[in-house]
């Protein structure tokens, strides 16, 4: 009867989830109080994020501990990798709505408004001067003149760290499997500092964008749309580059082994699944 | 000699699992156990039943007679949306991922659900992003009221309210996402070595498939709301035409996750009628095979088929046509479900017991829901019942005496299983006449407001509509009233029921549909800590 749940791990209790709840609410609650004008709102957020990131501290140490005391069998492991393509996946739906978006402004309401089809008429009545042409922040120059990003400069260079960085995960991958810790641990160190250069030139652009381009959130659905996709995959970046953190800090603790490597496996498909969706931006929202 | 085999297993390796719960109310807190999650779920989806049930009946008497009677407009509309809201995200998909917590484990013959910790995070989640969309009735503004579709620009308008419904949205939506992560992984890793995919019940099929719809659209209902919720603070233009985006967008965008939401709301739910149907009929499942393959086809069908709820929206006719041909064939393995269900009761030797009646009840009252969808997906037809209560009464047609119904038809098939309680027969029985007859009342006569032209949403109505408003409202007062026998059964069934001590199969010859019926009834705390080697396969 060696099947692999003769053997399932399963945990008794678990006290980091309502803990991971209650960081959650309270974080977003402080978050709309803020929105809305209310005084008690920054302190919350801060209560909450605090919360949040004790949790992940006391949750990570919980499950490595699990991990090096040989509590997860074949059949565990299996489970941690189906909920991490899951969850990857539903990060793919995510960003999906933003390019989704983006596809059906450029292509079919932006168009409309500038008279295209059957809406000519809706053109003609409210905006006559309107010339459809992306980029564009609308028929009322929402959030006045910008300059749209351009491709070449530091999109390109951010392309190449990012692509570089995917290079130097797998290489330290290599180094796992093959016992090598010195091209482990500077695989993965190499990765993690290729994430945070990344965040760096990607700062230094919005800046740019803010500052001496017009070019602002607020710059119609052009700005819309840049600022929302980049940012939410910089935000990811920022997520992965901290994952990874984490896994270097192990691989340096000597955690893993060539069978036994989950949390290895799990950072470098996010790793990855964020470099597919930058190459979507690059081309879909810079070059095009 | 199996047995005294896996028992000695049982001996030398599972020590760990001995287990029993919790001492105290902490037992509930940070429980890792799926029965004890289940029962949470269910616990809770059932308050929200009560408190979504109470909205909709002060949405009735406003409707009772024509004029402003108890409510302000507002307060009304707030009720409509946040009956919507409670109905959909706090009563029937909580109430299924329970029955799933609950019975997936013990179906496919697991020791628990995969990712145990996981499974008790989702489950606060849920409370959590209830209480935040919960407190918005008590604030400036008041609730959300421009409908549970939440359209721009008109929810933009919303007071206070708005971030919190939006982070309500967002919370519920990692909720259902690691809920529907834990059921797949439960599934495709967890299966006792014989319980190969083709033989698990549908009930564990149609989850497997609901859990890949969820992962897919709830991200896509949080990316549209983040994007409402940056239109309303952060200046954006997604939605503003005035700066080249389109509120039709969101229409687009909402519906691609609303379509197959209303799927993840009824494929658990044949999954329980096919589990239901063949154990009263005391026949094998007709067309097991093809129940599989029509549930993969309407999931599959429920992501191309988004904009027939935009018909009048003012789409490209190419776009007309395309949404109401592809609408229209999802009526063909809804029909292929229906006709299995049918065929599985011909000619079956028949008892009427309260689960099989609900479950008789949804294939008759679902297939006329059925219908009227039908009616709807045809373009320049819908023109005219667009937003008017033909629609109300068509969706609740796919809810109440579909989803509703069969839910309570699992309350009452497995209620035994899990208390070791009979329930009160005959207050079931009462309960299930009682809930047919007054849910046609409720709802029937709106397919004839919608008809005439009443639109929905509205507090007061022209004087014409005024009769079949007032029908309406006694069998909504009635069904409502009805529920209450639900919740005193349930009370009386866990506090000893009849009495009678249920055995381990509960019903005639159930040990060959389930592996659940193999248990003892109530079950042990921890189940199937080592895989079963013989499973029933009576398909």
């Amino acid at each position: 009867m060696s099947t692999s749940n003769t053997t399932y791990y399963i945990p008794h209790k678990a006290t980091w989830p309502v803990m991971a709840t209650a960081g959650l609410m309270t974080m977003l609650a402080g978050f709309a109080n803020y929105l809305n004008g209310s005084a008690i709102g920054s302190t919350l957020m801060v209560l909450g994020l605090s919360i949040f990131i004790v949790m992940l501290a006391g949750w990570f140490t919980l499950q490595s501990k699990e991990s090096e005391s040989g509590m997860y069998n074949h059949g565990v492991g299996i489970s941690y990798r189906m909920g991490m393509m899951w969850f990857i996946f539903s990060e793919i739906m995510f960003f999906a709505v933003f390019f989704g978006a983006l596809w059906y402004t450029r292509n079919l309401s932006v168009p409309w408004l500038g008279g295209e089809g059957a809406k000519g008429v809706t053109k003609e009545l409210l905006w006559p001067a309107f010339n459809a042409v992306w980029p564009t922040n609308g028929p009322a120059s929402v959030g006045g003149h910008f300059e749209p990003m351009g491709a070449f400069g530091l999109p390109l260079l951010n392309t190449l760290l990012l692509l570089t960085s995917g290079v130097t995960c797998t290489w330290a991958h290599h180094g796992l499997i093959a016992k090598n810790r010195t091209q482990l641990i500077q695989g993965l160190a190499a990765t993690v500092a290729l994430g945070f250069l990344f965040v760096i030139c990607q700062a230094i652009e919005y800046h740019e964008a803010y500052t001496e381009m017009g070019l602002t959130l607020g710059s119609g659905i052009y700005g819309s749309t840049f600022f929302m996709l980049t940012g939410f995959h910089g935000f990811h970046v920022c997520v992965g580059a901290i994952i990874l953190s984490v896994v270097l800090f192990r691989s340096w603790r000597g955690h893993f082994s060539p069978e036994n490597h989950f949390a290895f496996e799990a950072a470098a498909w996010y790793w990855h699944f964020v470099d597919v969706v930058w190459l979507g931006l690059f081309i879909f929202v810079y070059l095009m | 000699m199996s047995a005294v085999t896996a028992e000695h297993a049982h001996d030398d390796h599972h020590d760990d699992h001995a287990h029993g719960p919790e001492k105290g109310w902490l037992r509930w807190i940070i429980t890792t156990n799926h029965k004890d999650i289940g029962t949470m779920y269910l616990v809770f989806a059932l308050a929200m039943f009560f408190v979504g049930g109470a909205m909709a009946m002060i949405i009735r008497a406003e409707l009772f007679e024509p004029g402003l009677q108890f409510v302000d407009p507002q307060f009304f509309n707030s009720m409509t949306t946040m009956h919507a809201l409670v109905m959909v995200f706090g009563a029937v998909m909580p109430a299924f991922v329970g029955l799933a917590n609950w019975m997936i484990p013990m179906m496919i013959g697991a020791p628990d659900m995969a990712l145990p910790r996981m499974n008790n995070m989702s489950f606060w989640m849920l409370v959590a992003g209830i209480l935040l969309i919960a407190s918005t009735l008590f604030m400036e503004g008041g609730a959300p009221a421009g409908g549970w579709t939440l359209y721009p620009p008109l929810v933009l308008q919303t007071g206070k309210a708005l971030p919190f419904a939006i982070f309500a949205v967002h919370l519920l939506g990692v909720s259902s996402i690691m809920g529907a992560i834990n059921i797949i992984a439960t599934i495709l890793n967890m299966r006792a070595p014989a319980m190969t995919l083709m033989k698990m019940p549908l009930f564990v099929w149609t989850w497997l498939i609901t859990g890949f719809l969820l992962i897919a659209i709830m991200p896509v209902f949080a990316g549209s709301v983040t994007m409402l919720l940056t239109d309303k603070f952060f200046h954006t233009s997604f939605f503003d035409a005035a700066g080249g985006g389109d509120p039709v967008l969101y229409q687009h965008i909402f519906w691609f996750f609303g379509h197959p939401e209303v799927y993840v709301m009824i494929l658990p739910t044949f999954g329980v009628a096919s589990t239901i149907i063949p154990v009263f009929a005391r026949k094998p499942l007709f067309g097991y095979s093809s129940m599989v393959y029509a549930t993969a086809a309407i999931a599959f069908l429920s992501f191309i088929v988004w904009a027939h709820h935009m018909f009048t929206v003012g789409l490209p006719i190419a776009g007309e046509l395309y949404f109401m041909y592809a609408t229209m064939l999802i009526a063909i393995p809804t029909g292929v479900k229906v006709f299995n269900w049918t065929a599985t009761m011909w000619k079956g030797s028949m008892t009427f017991e309260t689960p099989m009646l609900f479950s008789i009840a949804f294939v008759v009252l679902f297939t006329l829901g059925g219908f009227t969808g039908l009616m709807m997906s045809v373009a320049p037809v819908d023109f005219q019942y667009h937003d008017t209560y033909f629609i109300v009464a068509h969706f609740h047609y796919t809810l109440v005496p579909a989803s509703v119904f069969i839910l309570m038809a699992a309350g009452y098939y497995w209620l035994p299983k899990w208390t070791g309680h009979m329930y009160n027969e005959k207050i079931g029985q009462l309960h299930f006449w009682l809930s047919t007859i007054s849910v046609n009342i409720l709802f029937f006569p709106q397919h004839f407001l919608g008809l005439a032209g009443m639109p929905r949403r509205i507090p007061d109505y022209a004087i014409q509509f005024a009769d079949w408003n007032m029908i309406s409202s006694i069998g909504g007062f009635i069904f409502g009233a009805s529920q209450l026998l639900f919740l005193w059964i349930v009370i009386d069934t866990i506090k000893g029921g009849t009495g009678e001590k249920v055995s381990d199969e509960v019903w005639e010859d159930a040990h060959k549909h389930g592996l659940e019926w193999t248990l003892p009834s109530p079950p042990p705390y921890h189940t199937f800590t080592t895989p079963p080697a013989v499973i029933p396969s009576d398909h």
